[in-house]
């Protein structure tokens, strides 16, 4: 028991969160054993979307909240506190294209702009904006991957671990965007009256 | 049938009217009776003028032309029209001057859905007096007014708005390196601010205390050892005087965005919602620039973050 409410994220980043909460001393056995259950008050646990963390911490539901850095990138305007790196779940977020031919550089020498596909707008437009290239973006909600195979776009920005998904669907990663790990969030008003639980917390996890 | 108003303004219906009127009027009778007189100034101003004040205070969206083609902006303050009166209005007068208003200001915001574009604040100003002793005078009112206002559990966190930028001054840092470590300190984005830090190559003490600094915060105790806090140490032993240190939080590593304040910044929080409620802090050179060159430190509160505050507390009994 930490004192503490903590959105923890569902996915790709769960079973490493679990772990880190376990190695603080919070018992995530309920946790681990319910995956239908969201919230856990005796654990001081609720959990999400890791796009919905920054959105209950921000609002103070949660006191603290773990997210990759790809969503607080995409969500740039919450007003919470960045607290920790956490380093698991490292991912990249890259500019990726068909692995034959070059089909955005030929779009923008062509055609003076490219169309990308992605579940981050507002990433992807604002590395196009800054390296002075029009970039058409297409919002989409499923696979990515699809979206330059059918010829809806010239390429796609994603998040990739491992390059296997983009390989298989004869994808390659052209430019990195950034470098995304799960990131400790806090919310303004708790890092200030809840200091002293959440300063625990990060010097357990610095070690 | 319905008929839209601008996003981030709403309508206020008798109910909420009746509690907010009660709210706000419980603020001004407390800011009345510690000599703060009220004042009203115009809503739309003219845009030159407040940008005297401050030039990214004053980017308010709203503008408009009047008849002769001169820009009118509404203001996203009370603080600026405030300073602009002291300067032509009160060109003699002895300070220390006081002032309070409950007047609404409007600020368009990126974030487009829900976020409220015109606020009713609350708040005062403090004129002539520099220093620990006004910003001292500003917290307890502020304090006081919450009191009036039925909360029972708010704080004021305090920081000094200059600190880390004199720090990275102190250890050579070049001035123009310190605009993106400021902007990451001002986010508490602490992750990007220890790789910036990192890249600075300094001593590691020096590495240690710009990383560490952000993220002191608590009673008067984390005052204890860091060089360049003697005005919070001051601060506090005033604020003791005053029986209110207890509700003070210090926080090292806050900052405002507004471009005015020079020293000490305030903020306001209540345990009962995860947002300020509102904030302040001392601005010793904005009046100057409109001619009287006057210290001064004030603090406004949001007038409906007050409200749903109160609701909270309420709520948990």
């Amino acid at each position: 028991m930490s004192g503490l409410t903590i959105a923890v994220p569902r996915g790709a980043l769960f079973g490493g969160t679990l772990d880190l909460l376990d190695r603080l001393g919070i018992d995530t056995a309920e946790v681990r054993s319910n995956d239908r259950r969201l919230l856990f008050r005796e654990a001081g646990i609720v959990t999400m979307r890791p796009s919905d963390v920054p959105t209950y911490v921000e609002h103070g539901s949660a006191d603290i909240g773990i997210t990759g850095k790809d969503v607080l990138l995409e969500q740039s305007e919450r007003k919470v506190y960045e607290l920790l790196d956490l380093g698991y779940g490292h991912c990249e977020m890259v500019v990726a294209a068909a692995d034959h031919g070059d089909p955005i550089g030929d779009a923008l020498r062509r055609l003076g702009r490219v169309r990308i596909a992605t579940k981050y707008p507002r990433v992807a437009a604002d590395h196009f904006a800054a390296t002075g290239r029009q970039a058409e973006i297409v919002e989409v909600k499923g696979s990515v991957e699809l979206a330059p195979l059918t010829g809806l776009v010239d390429g796609i920005v994603d998040l990739t671990a491992t390059g296997k998904t983009l390989a298989e669907n004869r994808l390659r990663a052209m430019e990195t965007i950034a470098i995304c790990t799960a990131r400790l969030i806090a919310n303004p008003v708790a890092h200030k009256l809840k200091a002293a639980e959440i300063d625990a917390i990060v010097e357990q996890v610095r070690g | 049938m319905t008929h839209p108003i601008p996003p981030g303004t709403r309508d206020v219906l008798p109910e909420e009217m009746r509690e907010l009127r009660a709210i706000g009027g419980r603020m001004r009778q407390a800011f009345e009776e510690a000599g703060y007189g009220e004042v009203h100034t115009p809503a739309l101003e003219y845009e030159e003028v407040l940008l005297r004040g401050d030039e990214r205070a004053a980017g308010a969206r709203y503008r408009s032309f009047d008849d002769q083609g001169a820009v009118l902006a509404l203001r996203s303050d009370m603080t600026i029209p405030i300073a602009r009166v002291v300067a032509t209005r009160y060109t003699d007068a002895e300070p220390p001057l006081r002032f309070s208003y409950l007047a609404h200001a409007w600020r368009a915001t990126d974030r487009g859905v829900g976020e409220p574009r015109e606020f009713l604040q609350a708040g005062i100003e403090l004129i002539g007096v520099p220093g620990a002793e006004g910003e001292a005078e500003v917290v307890a009112l502020t304090i006081a007014a919450l009191d009036a206002a039925g909360l029972r559990r708010h704080r004021v966190g305090v920081g000094d708005g200059a600190l880390y930028r004199d720090l990275l001054t102190s250890f050579g840092v070049a001035e123009e390196a310190h605009l993106p470590l400021l902007e990451a300190l001002s986010r508490r984005d602490l992750v990007g601010l220890e790789g910036q830090v990192a890249a600075l190559g300094l001593e590691p003490e020096k590495r240690d205390l710009l990383v560490r600094l952000p993220q002191v915060r608590g009673g008067a105790d984390v005052l204890g050892d860091t060089p360049g806090l003697e005005g919070l140490q001051t601060l506090n032993e005033q604020l003791e005087q005053r029986g209110v240190a207890d509700r003070v939080i210090f926080d090292l590593g806050l900052v405002r965005e507004l471009g005015y304040y020079t020293g000490s910044v305030f903020e306001v929080y209540d345990p009962a919602v995860g947002f300020t409620l509102g904030g302040g802090g001392r601005y010793d050179e904005l009046i100057g620039r409109f001619g009287r060159d006057l210290p001064a430190c004030g603090l406004a509160l949001d007038v409906q973050r007050v409200h749903l505050a109160q609701a909270a507390e309420e709520a948990l009994g």
